[in-house]
Formats: C-alpha cells, sequence, structure tokens
C-alpha cells in the first residue's frame, strides 16, 4: 500500500501529534479549570491569548514561535539551557507547533465538560467529609472526563493537520518535520507523483475521520451524563 | 442549647437575618418560601458563607465572624440531606453510600443495619439513574447518616413524593430520631409534616 518513505511521514505525524497532545492535556485542562471554575483579573486576556492561535493566520503563530524558540530568544535560551540543544528545525519543534495550534480546541471542549459538571454534585461531597482535592479527584475530574477525551481526540486531529506553523517554524525536512500536510504540499511540487498524493491524502482522512468519530461519541455520551470508562 | 445560630447573610440579591437556638431532638424550621430556610442550612453546613455572625453546634463554634473562624464543610459534621438526592451519577448506590464513610470495613453492622432499616439492601449494584425518586431519596438519607454525621440537616426530605412515599420517609425521619437519637433541622413548609415530626417549631 505505503512505501517506506510514506510510513515514515504517516509514523513522524502520529509521533509529532501525539507527543504534542500528551504534553498538552495537562495544561489544557488546568487552563479549562481556570477559566470554568476561577475569576481573576486578566482572566478575559488569557482566554484570548489562548484562543488566538485560533484566529491568527498560523504563519504568523509560527513566526511568532521561531523568534521565541531562535537560539537568542526567550524561549530557546531556556530550551538550550535545559537540553543544549535546539527545537528548530526538529521534530520536538514541530510538536510544540502542532501542540500551540490545538491548545484552543483542547481548552474549549474541556472547558464546556467542566462547566456541565454540576456543583452541587461537589458541595455534597464536601459535606460527606471530603476535601477540595478528593472532591475533585473524585467527582469534577471523573465527571469531566468525557470532555477531557473528546478535548484531546479533537486536538490531535487538529495537531495531524497542522501546515503553517509548522513549515514556518521548523521548516519541511524529510524524516525531522515533514508531516503529512508537508509532505503533500511538498509532492504536489513533483510531476508525476498523483498516486502518492492521493495515498497520503486517504491517510490523513482516514485519520481525521476517525478522531473526529471517537470525539463526537465521547461528547454525545457526555451528554447523556453517561461516563466513559 | 445544641444548635445555636445568629447570622446575617447575602444569598443573591436578598439579604437575610436569622437567629434561634434549638435543642436536641428535631427543629423543623418553618417559613414561606424565599424566607431563607435554605439558605440558612447551607450556612450551619459551611456552603454558604454568613456576612457575620455566629454559628455553634453543641458548644463546638463552626463559624464566627468576630473570632474569624470558618470551618470548612468537611470539618462541620453535617449529615445534609438536599432537597434533591444528589447522588453521584458515576457511582452505582454502594460506592455513593461508602463515600462519606471514614470507618469503611470496621462498621460494616452499622451499614448493613442502616440499608435494612431504609429499605435500600437490594439497590447497592445499581446505578442512581435508575431509581425511583422515593429510593434515591432514601439512599441520600442513609449516605448522610453513614458519614457519621454529628447532626442532621434535612431540606425539605418529603416534598415532590406521592402519598405513600412520604409516609415512607416520614417513618425513616421519626426512626433516626428516636433510635438513633440524632439532632435534626428540617425545613418544611407544610404544616402537617411541621407538626407531627417536630419537637420544636423554629419560624423564619
Amino acid at each position: 500500500m505505503l512505501s517506506p518513505d510514506e510510513w515514515q511521514v504517516v509514523a513522524l505525524s502520529l509521533k509529532v501529534s501525539g507527543t504534542a497532545i500528551a504534553c498538552t492535556i495537562p495544561l489544557a485542562f488546568a487552563l479549562a479549570y481556570l477559566l470554568a471554575r476561577v475569576s481573576f483579573p486578566g482572566k478575559v486576556v488569557l482566554d484570548a491569548l489562548i484562543h488566538l492561535p485560533l484566529v491568527l493566520p498560523p504563519v504568523v503563530t509560527g513566526w511568532m514561535l521561531l523568534i521565541a524558540f531562535a537560539p537568542d530568544g526567550p524561549l530557546g535560551r531556556v530550551v538550550m539551557a535545559l537540553t543544549g540543544g535546539t527545537v528548530l528545525f526538529r521534530w520536538s519543534g514541530a510538536a510544540i507547533a502542532a501542540a500551540v495550534m490545538a491548545l484552543p480546541l483542547m481548552v474549549r471542549a474541556m472547558r464546556l465538560s467542566i462547566e456541565a459538571v454540576d456543583r452541587r454534585l461537589e458541595s455534597a461531597a464536601r459535606t460527606l467529609g471530603a476535601s477540595r482535592w478528593r472532591v475533585f479527584r473524585t467527582i469534577t475530574l471523573p465527571l469531566s472526563l468525557p470532555g477531557l477525551i473528546a478535548g484531546a481526540v479533537l486536538g490531535f486531529a487538529r495537531a495531524l493537520g497542522e501546515f503553517g506553523a509548522t513549515i514556518t517554524f521548523v521548516s519541511n525536512i524529510p524524516g525531522e518535520t515533514q508531516t503529512l500536510p508537508l509532505a503533500i504540499y511538498s509532492q504536489l511540487q513533483v510531476p508525476g507523483s498523483d498516486a502518492v498524493v492521493f495515498r497520503l491524502a486517504c491517510v490523513s482522512v482516514a485519520l481525521s475521520l476517525g478522531a473526529l468519530v471517537v470525539s463526537e461519541i465521547l461528547t454525545r455520551r457526555a451528554g447523556r451524563g453517561q461516563h466513559v470508562l | 442549647m445544641f444548635f445555636e445560630v445568629d447570622v446575617e447573610a447575602r444569598a443573591g440579591d436578598t439579604d437575610l437575618a436569622c437567629r434561634f437556638t434549638a435543642p436536641e431532638g428535631l427543629t423543623v424550621l418553618f417559613g414561606p418560601s424565599g424566607a431563607g430556610k435554605t439558605s440558612t442550612l447551607n450556612m450551619i453546613a459551611g456552603l454558604l458563607a454568613p456576612v457575620r455572625g455566629r454559628i455553634a453546634v453543641n458548644g463546638r463554634v463552626l463559624f464566627d465572624s468576630a473570632a474569624r473562624i470558618n470551618l470548612p464543610p468537611e470539618a462541620r459534621g453535617a449529615g445534609y440531606v438536599f432537597q434533591e438526592p444528589r447522588l453521584f451519577p458515576h457511582m452505582r448506590i454502594a460506592a455513593n453510600l461508602n463515600y462519606g464513610r471514614k470507618r469503611a470495613s470496621a462498621d460494616d453492622r452499622a451499614f448493613a443495619h442502616l440499608t435494612g432499616i431504609l429499605g435500600i439492601a437490594h439497590l447497592l449494584a445499581r446505578w442512581p439513574r435508575t431509581l425511583s425518586g422515593g429510593e434515591a431519596r432514601r439512599v441520600a438519607i442513609a449516605r448522610a447518616l453513614l458519614s457519621d454525621p454529628a447532626f442532621l440537616l434535612l431540606d425539605e426530605p418529603l416534598s415532590s413524593l406521592d402519598r405513600p412515599r412520604r409516609e415512607e420517609i416520614m417513618g425513616v425521619i421519626e426512626r433516626v430520631r428516636d433510635e438513633l437519637r440524632l439532632p435534626i433541622l428540617m425545613v418544611t413548609h407544610d404544616h402537617g409534616e411541621a407538626d407531627r415530626l417536630a419537637s420544636q417549631v423554629v419560624e423564619i
């Protein structure tokens, strides 16, 4: 079906998106919880900042990442100090771009599910002797789990499709940063590679469709008040 | 006096002031809707902070604005049965009942006794959404009692039940009052309930 080169593209895409989402889930859930439950000054600004990548041209997001993670950039220095290397033109950079682009979608889905948790259940748990932390662990988290998973799956689909920010930030290097959309774009420049483009496009459609269906099923379950696991 | 309450609070847009003392036994807080009965229970349970005032139960201060005491709900020892059952939908009945138990295994006889009294022993493996209104209410009462409370707060425990269920729950409350000898503060706006159950009535 797929050639070794094409498999490499698919594997790299899954690695980049998977890493991006796995690392972003705790941050996204914490932000979602903050936005859903806590009122603090500057909340509107934080909300807008999180959603910025959703409305900004991806090229601009990629350019901003490039500035921030450049060797002498503010985040680039941190990375250099911690790891002695850089994320520029590396798959880890592609994962960062994917994470930034997926974050707004994840936070949105998780925030909705946290807001849907009946707070009266939480106060009931408190009167039964549970601390705030135990209430979070045993009531809030399990009841918002469908939204958490739906948000992660949605973010995963978004990360798989990331193009603009990735190509701007970490370029288009086969085997390192060339994910599915970038590979399709490159093949489109090569005459006579219609079959490759077709196969990679099919893989894209299948992965995205699968993610959407899973996310939809979980969201509906949550809407009926059922537990996922 | 067992309950000593003297508080001022804001609930939404209404101010309310409430002052009463009550002995052990069952005290009914009686008054029209919107008089702040539920808010009073919430303040005693620690779910709503009074603007100022003092709340003590059995000599133990739960809230005192002057002394800056405000115990969190989990430290107040209230067994609170809300107007709605508020069963945790993602836990089976057994897990709901065990949620507030501190000595989960040591007290199995108490567990069996109570689920027997309340007629819910056959429901333990069920999910909350499969229960009828009367069953859910009995589970909520049992869950509150199993958390080993120092006193019980009942918020209209008989509302939205049909007549046979009301009789059944009233019987349960009488048994809790007489056999477990737990001090109870109960909210209602029904004269019949107040007359039958109360050892004292406080008008709010």
